[in-house]
């Protein structure tokens, strides 16, 4: 399996659909916060040492860290 | 329920989705604030009337998303709403949801509804959602959740009429589930509801879940999430009416570019600091003098007007200058208060995370350290209290411990006195004057010291707690003065009642031992500063003050300077000195009275040249030179820096860790950090 792209990798306006969490734990931190499977996500902007990043999900910003950022999957 | 008892409403919600606003129209100043019981989460309740005259009891929970807990503040809205023997257990729940963010907040109310718990819909902020282009059909939403739908505006007021009347009615939960949980853990289910026959599918699968009944509960938690949004999607669809956009979120997306650009960003955080810093420093000073004042005239009063004798005593040297103590801080909170109350309310405190979460994260810090480290200048005991806003535990103990090691403005008359004393009034290389670099140094040594401190601390401290950092970022809001002027009273009230009792009883101890002393010594002190002065001329304040430096040099303050003497000497100081630091616990600036009733000085607040120059007059023995050399001085000056003592830091740490292992080991850390740095730097220069 190609490794998926993640919502780490999105440059600044671009879109991506999350396909699935490789962090279980985080994961359930991130459904609670609307990030499920199928939504479709913005990245905004970073912080500006590159790290938190700000994201858009259905709507809302949502800041979380790169590493963090880096656990949820896009579908290709 | 018996009639007397009040009804009690619970308000729960996401962060940010107004229901501090809510509550703070709901109670007004009908506000306690306390802690849940055995954490320190901030418990708000109050008391609101409703429309029929009748009062009930309002909670204001903490912000959650979700009930399944992520954090210590979720853990407490759980704990409270899935223990029907609990004494905060509501009788009406009020889910707060933000119009412009419905799907997410839908999560949290469909959960409190499945629970089986009577709730009401309270839809806030739907303007927002209308400048977004969303408004939605509401009769439709109430018809499909089956639940009262209230329309409100929180921060202005709006709708909270209609609410209040709605709870006058009887709030009756519903029967049907919005989503049914029973297909994921179908067995367990349906064993606990033979036993529970009158509680919801929903309720049991919490209660299997807290106790460990259910097998895959994290696998179970992630299906309950992603199937009720996708209900809530579809729920939403539904009752969607789209309009146009008015262009909200661009508004705040503007704003973003500016703040949170990479360097304009950062100019206008350190701005925003200078204000803090110079409004805590400079506005709070005339305000704080203005009550060191009329304390001390108070005292004075007190002792000349009331008949002389033990009582009138304490209460002029004891009790009222204790009750100062407390007061004289006020100030300051106040302003600090303000200034985060409108940081939070504005949404510019989550930028500020933004901005510092990477390098604050290095120490083990958060992004939301940099405030409370930065009010520390002025003063520790407000910027302890500001690390509330800190929710990871770990994160929010470094803050505190390693706070007070900033040089706070209490440390500064004492830097003052010391400099004068031991560093020339030179200048180096032409341009810097020596004493102005010491000084910078002794500030540049706490901060070190705070960095330091803290990376130490996060490689040892362990913790379950998962350090991570997912929050929304809220537009920005303009503040409400209500909620700003009802965090001010708030957070004043907390530490007058709560460290403030802490802080006169102390001050009561130094009053004493300051002012007994073993033998009859003290009570002959006027007869034998008299004998001793025969001969000799003197004025009638002169001879006031010996007797007043002849009493402390034979109290048990005294006692205990001359013990210390011994451990204190390899630091250069002597029992003097040693007097000094003991007193200098009730707080660091006693210090310099504490140097001027020693050294015989008029009045306690006496001019700093007179002390110096009677403090540089003073020989040692030993040697035959001035006592107080660049060494003795440098080495006091660097005790200064770290040591522990301030007694009303203390109190609140103890306040704000609930218990007396972090303030114990803040004294033993930074008092032995202080002994180690000051012997060091005497045996360097001497």
């Amino acid at each position: 399996m190609s490794k998926a792209k993640t919502v780490g990798e999105l440059k600044p306006g671009e879109n991506g659909t999350i396909c699935c969490f490789t962090d279980d734990r985080l994961s359930l931190k991130l459904l609670d916060m609307g990030c499920l499977p199928g939504t479709s996500v913005q990245m905004k902007f970073s912080a500006p040492l590159g790290d938190p990043l700000c994201i858009d999900v259905d709507g809302y910003s949502l800041l979380l860290r790169k590493a963090e950022a880096h656990t949820i999957s896009l579908v290709e | 329920m018996s009639k007397d008892q009040r009804k009690r409403i619970a308000l729960v919600g996401n962060p940010n989705s107004g229901k501090s606003s809510l509550f703070n129209q709901l109670t007004g100043l009908n506000q306690k604030i306390g802690n849940f019981p055995g954490v320190t989460v901030d418990k708000k309740s109050g008391i609101s009337v409703l429309t029929n005259g009748k009062k009930v009891e309002i909670i204001d929970l903490p912000g959650t998303y979700s009930i399944y807990p992520k954090s210590n503040d979720e853990t407490v809205v759980a704990d409270i709403l899935l223990n029907k023997e609990g004494n905060l257990f509501p009788d009406v729940l009020v889910v707060v949801i933000d119009a412009s963010n419905l799907k997410r907040n839908l999560l949290l109310f469909t959960q409190m509804k499945d629970l089986g718990l009577p709730v009401i819909l309270a839809l806030n902020m739907v303007d927002m959602a209308d400048r977004k282009g969303v408004g939605y059909d509401l009769k439709l939403l109430e018809k499909e959740i089956g639940a009262p739908v209230i329309s409100i505006n929180a921060r202005i007021g709006k709708g909270v009429e209609e609410l209040k009347k709605a709870l006058e009615e009887e709030v009756k939960p519903s029967a049907n589930s919005f989503f049914d949980v029973t297909e994921l853990a179908k067995e367990e289910i349906a064993e606990y509801l033979k036993k529970h026959s009158n509680d919801t599918a929903y309720w049991a699968l919490q209660q299997l879940t807290i106790n460990g009944k259910i097998k895959q509960k994290d696998s179970v938690q992630a299906k309950d999430t992603t199937l009720r949004y996708g209900k809530i999607n579809r729920l939403v669809k539904q009752i969607e009416i789209t309009k146009e956009a008015v262009g909200l979120k661009l508004y705040s997306e503007k704003i973003d570019k500016i703040l949170t650009h990479k360097i304009w960003g950062y100019v206008i955080f350190l701005s925003v600091l200078f204000v803090i810093f110079q409004a805590i420093f400079a506005w709070a000073s005339w305000p704080m003098d203005l009550i060191d004042v009329v304390f001390s005239e108070l005292s004075v009063w007190l002792s000349t007007n009331l008949p002389a004798g033990v009582f009138t005593d304490l209460l002029a040297k004891g009790l009222v200058p204790g009750v100062g103590g407390v007061l004289i801080f006020i100030p300051q909170i106040a302003i600090l208060f303000a200034f985060i109350s409108l940081l939070e309310e504005s949404g510019y405190m989550a930028r500020v995370v933004f901005l510092m979460d990477k390098i604050m994260r290095k120490f083990g810090l958060n992004g939301k350290s940099v405030v409370p480290l930065i009010s520390s200048v002025a003063c520790a005991i407000p910027a302890i209290m500001a690390t509330r806003t800190i929710e990871n535990w770990k994160e929010r103990m470094i803050t505190i411990f390693v706070t007070p090691l900033m040089s706070c403005s209490a440390r500064l008359p004492v830097y003052t006195i010391l400099i004068a004393l031991v560093i020339p009034d030179e200048y180096v290389l032409g341009v810097f004057n020596m004493q102005g670099l010491v000084l910078l140094s002794l500030y540049l040594l706490g901060f070190v010291a705070v960095l330091f401190s803290a990376y130490i601390l996060n490689k040892i401290m362990k913790t379950t707690e998962r350090s991570f950092l997912i929050m929304e970022l809220p537009t920005y809001k303009t503040p409400r003065w209500k909620n700003v002027g009802l965090t001010i009273i708030e957070k004043v009230k907390t530490f007058s009642f709560e460290a403030g009792k802490i802080i006169i009883a102390v001050s009561i101890v130094l009053w004493v031992l300051a002012t007994y002393g073993p033998g009859d010594n003290i009570k002959n002190a006027e007869q034998n500063v008299a004998k001793s002065l025969v001969g000799t001329k003197y004025t009638q304040n002169e001879f006031n003050d010996k007797v007043a430096s002849y009493k402390l040099e034979n109290s048990y303050v005294a006692k205990l300077g001359k013990a210390i003497e011994p451990a204190i000497k390899p630091l250069g100081f002597n029992w003097k000195v040693g007097i000094a630091l003991v007193t200098s616990f009730a707080a660091r600036e006693v210090f310099v009275g504490t140097m001027s009733t020693i050294y015989s000085i008029e009045s306690a607040d006496g001019d700093v040249n007179t002390i110096k120059s009677r403090m540089g007059s003073e020989i040692n023995p030993e040697t035959g030179k001035p006592y107080f050399t660049l060494a003795v001085g440098l080495s006091l000056m660097v005790f200064y820096v770290f040591a522990m003592q301030c007694m009303s830091t203390l109190a609140i740490t103890y306040r704000e860790t609930k218990g007396w292992k972090w303030p114990a080991l803040q004294t033993i850390y930074m008092s032995g950090l202080a002994y180690m740095l000051s012997l060091l730097t005497f045996n360097l220069f001497s």
